[in-house]
């Protein structure tokens, strides 16, 4: 029993100092996704602190809840995740270890953006003989620009909900953000319009919503089903049938092994670019504008070499 | 619609360069002398802009066109879809809960058709590897499911040999706040580092020795457990358990139902990006009232275990999906006192015993690419001496220290199926033996969890 007493003890002192260090921080965000992150620091300014759980070099299908997110996750005010099934295999686990109310479902924590967007890639078939199919839709959104104001829009709301003595400051942040995301977004369309219906080849299929944006077309994807390794037979069919009648590029994430990419542009001179897929994916794409910027230009340049 | 805007937009760039070269071609005419180059140069640099200029505008306005129709478009598709779900009847499948269902089944080969035993070691009843043969292994069906805004619960059903056993079937307490967690029901005990983990999820074909010996495999019970995640950066998470203490190593539910407890603390983190850590320290203490060897042996006292976890992991940049090194470890201690009874020896009767055992393992497993997998792991196993009274009986463990070494091989072709092949090299008794197992493992339905 006094093992016990003790213990108790030793948790209420420490609660204690917890408590007094959460009251005086600003809104503690927890992003799944680096772009997340990126956004709420847009967003937040510095009344906020943000931490992602993935960096643009790895997988966010294949997270696991490793020590350090449970921590992280126990002292967040707001989680912000793309949702759409993309973290089903780690996030639930995480919310119920965390044991956090503050970002619980349904609260003013607990934020997915593709909740906030048109999703597409909607599967006909929910069946996994095709692969690692996400039943919800596509959930990599932040393919495409457009989408990033839809959810900043909605994600300023819950800011300013969680942390009302600062909502002017959010909202004027978010203001400041979204006109100059105006300005970058005419600017890309305007970029990439010449190149309308240009046909790619994807890696996984995660870009559907950079297709949408650019009015690009999709032609294959070398992953033959979704989270399965390509197989050799679809390879060289993918060989037979662009060595006739060539896609315009081949595109995969920076996270992706691409060594399929390479070999299919070797086998068949579609020329192949790594684009970063979110902030983090290379050096130059070191916020949300930098990102886009850097994924339009390395298509355009690619496109435009290849005419 | 496009066709017009195009137009639009074709029609405006022509018209501007007629007037504007109208009106380069007066200027020109005005002046009639021969301009300087530099004249020309410049007004054809102006022109220029102007065009250009121009054409910005113009394909900003053709841009502001556009996301308005896809703004109205998108308006449209919610409108049709919120007008098809009004009135939609919820059926009453709408609250079903996660189903999942692992299947496992086996081919085991003994070179010599050895039977499994520890000599020394007071086995639980699902020790060994199994049957020589091919066979079913552990297959479940795990039942999960938020139960309300406070409570989640998780029912996992057991198939394997001709019965099915409740392996867990708990609640547990959800957004309690300030780090606390409360489960109550059947459920794995968390000391330790593979002991709350299903088998399935497990590197290898079988536990290491050490959890074979002291836990039998794994330590689950009816039970409450209470755990505090610390509110600091570093991960620390500490907890206490208590259980009816039924099942191996306790037995006979002592002190009226309430025969086991454990404490235990983990503590865990990154370092860098690229690696992550964790290591913990357990203890259990086990009242034993009537444990029974199969011959018939008779064990009441206490069981006492501290186990040290340790697991590192490192993948490139952090990035799982390719390649990942996984290095594990864990050192168990056993301490039992009590009275013992052996079966067919009548001078072995209500002697007392006071014994020391312990294990460990190492295992270290490489993702080499995205679907392979290899793996080595060794397993020891040691006892003190006994007293001369004890020679020969089900805890005589004649001067052996059981080894096993294994090595594994898996392919997984998706995150969802796995098939493996392992060999181990026991030497539990003093003589060797080789034991092959070709296992498959297969989960469908809801998304398993990706537990570190």
């Amino acid at each position: 029993m006094k093992v016990l007493n003790k213990i108790t003890l030793a948790c209420s002192a420490l609660l204690i100092t917890s408590t007094v260090n959460i009251a005086s921080a600003n809104i503690n965000v927890f992003a799944c996704e680096p772009e997340w992150q990126a956004l709420a620091e847009e967003l937040g300014g510095d009344k906020v602190t943000t931490f992602s759980a993935t960096t643009g070099m790895q997988d966010p299908h294949q997270v696991q809840a490793r020590p350090s997110l449970i921590s992280k996750m126990r002292n967040a005010d707001l989680l912000v995740c793309s949702g759409a099934d993309l973290e089903v295999g780690w996030l639930p686990v995480l919310l119920r270890r965390a044991s956090n109310p503050k970002i619980a479902v349904n609260k003013p924590g607990y934020f997915f953006a593709a909740n906030h967007v048109k999703l597409l890639g909607i599967p006909k078939v929910i069946d996994r003989s095709q692969g690692d199919v996400h039943a919800a839709g596509n959930p990599h959104i932040q393919t495409s620009p457009k989408n990033i104001a839809l959810v900043a829009k909605a994600l300023v709301k819950r800011m300013k909900t969680i942390d009302p003595t600062n909502a002017s400051y959010y909202q004027k942040q978010t203001d400041n953000f979204l006109q100059r995301w105006k300005v970058s977004l005419r600017k890309w369309k305007n970029q990439i319009r010449p190149f309308k219906g240009a046909r790619f080849i994807v890696q996984h299929a995660s870009w559907d919503y950079l297709m949408d944006f650019g009015k690009f077309k999709q032609v294959a994807t070398i992953e033959e089903k979704p989270g399965i390794p390509p197989t050799t037979g679809h390879l060289s069919d993918l060989v037979k049938q662009f060595k006739a009648d060539p896609a315009d590029i081949i595109i995969h994430a920076a996270y992706q092994d691409e060594r399929a990419s390479k070999w299919l542009s070797k086998r068949t001179g579609i020329p192949s670019v790594t684009l970063p897929f979110t902030v983090g994916g290379d050096d130059k794409a070191k916020d949300l504008f930098s990102l886009y910027n850097n994924t339009f230009n390395l298509i355009t340049n690619t496109l435009t070499k290849d005419k | 619609m496009k066709l017009n805007k195009i137009t639009l937009l074709l029609c405006a760039v022509i018209g501007m360069a007629t007037s504007n070269l109208a009106l380069a071609t007066q200027t020109v005419q005005k002046q009639n002398k021969t301009p300087s180059i530099k004249q020309l140069k410049q007004e054809l640099q102006q022109l220029k802009k102007n065009y250009q200029d121009k054409i910005t505008e113009l394909e900003d306005r053709l841009t502001d066109i556009e996301d308005n129709n896809d703004e109205t478009q998108g308006n449209i598709d919610q409108l049709a879809i919120d007008v098809s779900q009004q009135g939609n009847q919820k059926a009453d499948n709408t609250f079903n809960p996660g189903i999942g269902v692992v299947l496992n089944g086996r081919y085991v080969n003994y070179k010599n058709n050895f039977k499994f035993a520890l000599p020394g070691f007071f086995l639980g009843d699902e020790s060994g590897p199994g049957k020589q043969g091919l066979q079913l292994g552990e297959s479940e069906l795990n039942l999960s499911s938020n139960i309300d805004d406070k409570f989640y619960g998780s029912a996992t059903l057991s198939f394997g040999d001709g019965e099915a056993n409740v392996e867990e079937a708990f609640i547990q307490t959800i957004n309690l706040g300030h780090g606390f967690n409360i489960k109550a029901g059947r459920f794995f005990s968390d000391i330790g580092y593979l002991t709350n983990k299903h088998v399935h999820t497990d590197d290898f074909a079988n536990r290491p020795l050490p959890y074979v010996a002291f836990l039998g495999g794994q330590y689950g019970d009816d039970g409450i457990q209470s755990t505090w995640l610390a509110p600091t950066k570093l991960y620390w998470e500490s907890g206490a358990e208590i259980y009816r203490g039924d099942s191996f190593p306790a037995a006979g539910a002592a002190n009226s139902g309430v025969g086991v407890w454990t404490a235990f603390t983990h503590v865990g983190g990154d370092i860098g990006v690229s690696s992550s850590w964790r290591a913990g320290l357990s203890y259990m203490h086990a009242d034993v009232n009537g444990r029974q060897s199969p011959a018939g042996d008779l064990f009441t006292g206490t069981s006492k275990l501290t186990i040290a976890d340790f697991i590192y992991k490192w993948s490139p940049q952090g990035n799982r999906a390719d390649q990942e090194i996984k290095l594990q470890g864990e050192y168990l201690f056993r301490n039992e006192q009590g009275v013992f009874s052996a079966a067919n020896n009548a001078n072995l009767t209500d002697a007392s015993l006071d014994r020391n055992q312990d294990g460990w393992y190492i295992q270290g497993v490489y993702r080499f690419a995205r679907q392979w997998r290899v793996g080595v792991r060794t397993s020891r196993l040691h006892s003190d001496n006994l007293p001369n009274q004890f020679d020969n009986s089900f805890l005589d463990g004649f001067n052996h220290s059981p080894t096993q070494n294994s090595v594994m091989l898996d392919w997984s072709n998706s995150e969802f199926s796995r098939i493996r092949l392992q060999a181990d090299k026991n030497n539990l008794n003093g003589q060797h033996d080789n034991v092959f197992t070709l296992q498959y493992i297969a989960a469908f339905g809801a998304h398993g969890a990706h537990s570190f």
